[in-house]
């Protein structure tokens, strides 16, 4: 099986410019298969996460078009194979 | 994506780095500071409350804190003007976790003496302290402020809670001074390992007690290295001075407008002079009166003179911010401000005449300015200067008689986004 992680235009910069990062692999959570990304990728974690290890407040992480901060947050279990999408939040000013 | 422009920054020229809510810009110029080249935006996007220079150890170093409300703030520096920047993989600066809380903002880079070439600090938000000893590879936070006994009762202002002003004393070795809104100033004799409040005599105006031991809105402190003992403190209501490194400070705000405000400087060769911009109230934080005003003291605050040749004195309700004010070391000495309708003046006379440097930026928060080189080797056309400042301003003629005729084989170039002065 396959995570497929949907990289977003910010973060390409720390995945060597990839907007599509896929794993092999069978993660259980969300914040397994986000440690596959990181691993892969240190530089995107800190951007993602702050140092307290919560998601910052702006970025959403999706599981195919489900929001994980409305289904368990990074304890989010995973289907198998999937897509997860990292997307900033529609804010500023 | 807008399209970042970059100046061709010489030994002997004049650097502004400009801060502003969308990125961050440099201005450039010789020593008459006349005529400025623009380049950036740096970072768009990113608001950009911090900026420095490092000359020491023969560096040509910019450093930024650009802070996103996605992804969070780090720092990056440039040791070619701003056509590369560094990005981290890991965030610089860290809170540790048992600490609980996670940084905000990062409020100010301020390299360290010149005999610690290596040290840097940053004050943050929420309110903290972070130093480096490597030349800014590593940071770790300051435990002695960290785990003061008031830091709990800290409060945060308008802009939150920050750490926003660090002063390392030149003279003595340990003694560092910091400002915190809302905590007051605190200074520690041993390098940081331990901290006093240092509030004496500072109104604390919106506190049922005027004057308590720490929890003043403190929004600016400026001292002078040839008279480290003594400085100077623009606050959330009160202007004041302090002869005696803080032990107390007396009320300075004779003739000024207003005793509210953010910015000040201090000048680079007279530890009797000092630049405010005063604003009318915390309720409605415009200049008083629509005039944008600089007041300056010459007298270590007995009393103080607007400067207004070249600032607008009618329906100017503009807004200067704590670090958006800083003054040149040559001589004279040149000061700048930017505003929060996105301009920045700049004075090329210690504040005699002033001029639009930038304008058309977004939000200015932060404004610093640093000579590449040795100042003293500069060439600065001080009759000139001095003359022109003499003059009524003049549209194009006063300015044009003042600019160094070496000027002319330098070639202008046009500011990408932000117009700049013609």
């Amino acid at each position: 099986m396959a995570v497929v992680f949907h990289i977003p235009g910010y973060l390409r910069a720390f995945t060597g410019g990839a907007a599509r990062v896929e794993f092999a692999a069978s993660p259980a959570t969300v914040g397994e298969a986000l440690g596959l990304l990181w691993s892969a990728h240190p530089g995107v974690r800190d951007r993602m996460l702050t140092e307290q290890g919560e998601v910052r407040p702006h970025v959403n992480v999706f599981v195919g078009d489900e929001s994980i901060r409305f289904s368990g947050g990074l304890a989010t279990p995973l289907p198998g194979a999937c897509e997860i999408s990292i997307v900033p939040a529609v804010s500023g000013g | 994506m807008v399209a970042t422009r970059h100046v061709n920054v010489k030994q002997g020229d004049v650097v502004l780095l400009v801060g502003t809510m969308k990125g961050a810009f440099l201005a450039r110029s010789n020593g008459a500071r006349r005529s400025w080249e623009v380049g950036g935006p740096y970072f768009p996007g990113h608001a950009i409350y911090a900026l420095a220079y490092d000359a020491r150890e023969g560096r040509q170093r910019l450093w930024a804190s650009p802070q996103s409300e996605h992804w969070g703030a780090t720092l990056s520096t440039s040791d070619d003007f701003g056509r590369t920047w560094t990005n981290s993989e890991s965030a610089p600066i860290k809170f540790p976790e048992e600490s609980g809380v996670a940084l905000k903002r990062v409020w100010q880079i301020m390299p360290g003496r010149a005999d610690q070439p290596q040290a840097l600090y940053a004050g943050v938000e929420p309110a903290a302290l972070f130093e480096s000893r490597d030349g800014g590879a590593t940071w770790s936070l300051n435990h002695g402020l960290w785990d003061h006994p008031h830091r709990a009762r800290w409060q945060p202002g308008g802009g939150g809670l920050c750490l926003h002003t660090i002063i390392a004393d030149p003279v003595r070795r340990g003694r560092l001074f910091v400002a915190v809104s809302t905590g007051g100033v605190y200074r520690s004799d041993d390098g940081g390992r331990n901290w006093r409040s240092a509030n004496q005599g500072v109104r604390a105006e919106f506190l049922p007690d005027k004057y308590p031991e720490f929890g003043q809105c403190v929004h600016k402190i400026v001292q002078h290295p040839a008279h480290p003992d003594r400085l100077f403190l623009q606050n959330h209501w009160g202007l004041y001075r302090t002869e005696n490194a803080g032990d107390s400070w007396e009320d300075i705000a004779h003739g000024v407008p207003s005793d509210f405000g953010f910015a000040m400087a201090m000048h680079p060769h007279d530890a009797e002079t000092v630049y405010i911009l005063p604003i009318e109230s915390d309720m409605f934080r415009c200049t008083p009166e629509g005039k944008l005003r600089v007041y300056r003291t010459r007298n270590a605050g007995r009393s103080w003179e607007p400067l207004t040749r070249g600032l607008p004195q009618k329906n100017a309700l503009e807004t200067v911010l704590r670090d958006a004010m800083a003054a040149d070391p040559l001589d004279p000495a040149g000061v700048y401000f930017g505003t929060r309708s996105g301009k920045v003046f700049g004075s090329p006379n210690g504040g005699a005449a002033w001029d639009v440097v930038i304008e058309g930026l977004p939000p200015v928060v932060c404004v610093k300015a640093a000579v590449v080189g040795d100042p003293r080797k500069v060439r600065v056309p001080k009759a000139r200067a001095a003359g022109a400042a003499a003059r009524p301003k003049r549209r194009g003629g006063a300015k044009a008689a003042a600019r160094p005729k070496r000027r002319a084989a330098a070639p202008r170039r046009r500011a990408a986004g932000p117009a700049k002065k013609k």
